[in-house]
């Protein structure tokens, strides 16, 4: 670990001056109003009614890795190669995203070890452009399972999209099968994959990384799909059924193994990887 | 018969001026066979000439043309034999994705590909190209079975993108989908695919992860619909037409950008206006990719799957 990472996983998440505004904070599940220390006390769950809220990459690295774990470089990527623009240019559009947020893209990379058990986590941000996959993503996502090879230890990936960097058009969506060869690396090394989906997880992401883990872990609550529901909506022109594409709702049709906790993940992750040691495949 | 594309009006008004010519000669004795001539050679440049320069929007529509050749046609036009096979042994048979063994000039394969269907009835048999899990479940279960008996694969894409759907979504779309790319990397065989209309997507990719890709000339292939990007991102769906420019969706576009390895020519006025030839073209385009992959090692095959996929993006 450099000094710069040292420094920087020392640093608080995001200092805050405290004024009115932010001293309270709504929750978005039962609307309650709570103190904001308590609520980021609390992982961003609430108390009262247990929804989990979004956290950005920095915090869920500090929650899953011991204290200690190394960041590993954002990847230089082409950018912006079609010379996009809608009402905006992306160039524009990345930057504003980068001023809001500590890191260059949406997928940031922590090698370290999660209760003494090596690991690498890679944790996608919904904070940064909706946690879109674009040539950024798909690439770090790569690194860190590259640095999972590298020490042959077990890949933990945290995801979050609400779609694919349309900006990026096509190249986009080629991070599918970019990021398919390297979970079949680490099959093929045997490497455990395990993925934790977050709220919210749609589109080309899901039907990709986030659906190939030995083992799917759900946060609570997180909307996990392919589909967008309005989409689904406008062609079936019915109804969704209560609880459509949530968590529960996947672990009931048998497309995730167990919905887990925010407060449980960092045992709950130990203990599979325990049980999943590295082996040289068969 | 011919149904036209707004952009394609003047062709259309040129030929409807000539069957009118044709249809009072008849029976007359006014000599009009030199207009008649004149005007032909008119319609076939100016056919030629919007062709050659069609828009990414322009493609889009001709892509989508409801006369192209579908996967069905080009069963018929351009393999000398299909024996479908069905069913993903887990729920059921999705007719949006077919597949099967095949012949294609003597060479034994196993053919898949998505099949929009070419009327009312058909399109909704097919569901309109829009494959289900197990639709894709299928497509891996035949992909399994070529790589243990030796068989190329060779894939058609023609898809607005995977259905979005309850049912769908609750019998894993993501999952089905992802899994099928993995199958398609794992391959031990060659596999050439080939967007034929519209690549949509995910459910796109999922028969797509080939070392070798191929596209028709005037075909489309892009991670959302144009409407869908408008109408994200310009907030509007009529804003379509730019969304297909800025996405660059077309096979020239892609080719430019090292995506897609080869495109194979529509006859003049788009596939849909002769689909025999389009399938001969076709055909002769994949064998010849189907040959220079034959001698390579299944190792070969999947390293220079990977390192196709791994290289877009780096640097
Ligand atoms: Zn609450």
């Amino acid at each position: 670990m450099n000094w710069f990472t040292r420094v920087r996983n020392s640093l608080p998440f995001v200092a805050k001056r405290t004024t009115e505004e932010n001293l309270w904070v709504k929750c978005p599940g039962c609307q309650e109003m709570l103190f904001t220390k308590e609520y980021e006390e609390n992982l961003n769950v609430c108390p009262r009614c247990g929804h989990h809220g979004r956290i950005g990459a920095d915090r869920r690295l500090t929650l899953l890795l011991d204290d200690g774990f190394e960041v590993l470089d954002q990847p230089e990527v082409r950018e912006d190669p079609l010379k996009f623009r809608d009402s905006k240019k992306y160039t524009d559009r990345l930057k504003q995203a980068r001023a809001k947020n500590p890191h260059a893209d949406a997928f940031t990379v922590g090698s370290g070890e999660i209760e003494g058990r090596p690991a690498v986590v890679g944790v996608q941000d919904f904070g940064f452009m909706g946690g879109s996959m674009g040539m950024a993503v798909g690439t770090a996502f790569c690194r860190g399972a590259e640095r999972a090879l590298t020490r042959k230890c077990g890949y933990v990936v945290v995801t979050a999209a609400g779609g694919a960097r349309m900006q990026e058009g096509i190249l986009s969506l080629m991070q599918m099968p970019k990021a398919t060869v390297m979970t079949r690396r680490l099959k093929a090394a045997g490497l455990p994959y395990i993925v934790l989906l977050t709220d919210p997880t749609t589109g080309g992401v899901t039907a990709s990384y986030a659906m190939l883990g030995d083992v799917q872990i759900a946060e609570p609550g997180a909307l996990i799909g392919f589909a967008g529901q309005r989409v689904i909506q406008d062609t079936i022109r019915e109804k969704l059924p209560e609880g459509f594409q949530r968590a529960e709702y996947l672990k009931e049709h048998g497309m995730v193994d167990m919905v887990v906790k925010r407060h449980d993940l960092r045992e709950t992750l130990a203990t599979l990887l325990d049980y999943l040691q590295p082996r040289a495949a068969a | 018969m011919t149904s036209y594309l707004e952009f394609e009006k003047p062709i259309a008004e040129l030929e409807a001026r000539i069957a009118e010519l044709r249809a009072a000669a008849e029976g007359d004795d006014v000599d009009i066979s030199s207009e008649l001539q004149r005007l032909e050679l008119k319609s076939a440049d100016l056919l030629a000439s919007t062709y050659s320069s069609l828009t990414p929007w322009q493609k889009t529509r001709v892509a989508r043309h409801p006369a192209r050749p579908h996967f069905r046609d080009y069963v018929e036009y351009a393999f000398d034999e299909f024996i479908p096979l069905g069913g993903d042994r887990y729920y059921g048979d999705d007719e949006a994705i077919m597949g099967g063994l095949a012949s294609l000039d003597g060479r034994r394969v196993v053919l898949i590909g998505h099949e929009k269907g070419h009327d009312t009835e058909s399109r909704l048999k097919h569901n309109f190209g829009m494959g289900k899990p197990e639709g894709y479940r299928k497509a891996i279960r035949l992909m399994e079975l070529a790589g243990r008996f030796g068989l190329p694969v060779v894939t058609l894409v023609d898809t607005s993108g995977a259905f979005p759907g309850v049912e769908a979504e609750e019998r894993g779309q993501a999952e089905a989908i992802a899994r099928s790319t993995e199958a398609c990397l794992a391959l031990p065989v060659p596999m050439v695919a080939t967007i034929v209309g519209e690549g949509g997507s995910g459910g796109a990719v999922a028969l797509a992860s080939a070392e070798r890709v191929l596209m028709l000339e005037h075909s489309v292939y892009s991670v959302i619909s144009p409407e869908g990007c408008a109408s994200i991102l310009w907030r509007t769906a009529e804003k379509a037409a730019d969304a297909a420019e800025a996405m660059k969706v077309t096979a020239q576009h892609l080719q430019q950008l090292g995506v897609i390895d080869r495109i194979v020519p529509e006859p003049v006025g788009g596939a849909h206006r002769d689909p025999g030839a389009t399938a001969e073209a076709l055909a002769a385009a994949i064998g010849e990719e189907l040959d220079a992959l034959s001698d390579l090692a299944p190792a070969e095959l999947r390293r220079l799957r990977e390192e196709r996929f791994l290289r877009i993006g780096e640097g």
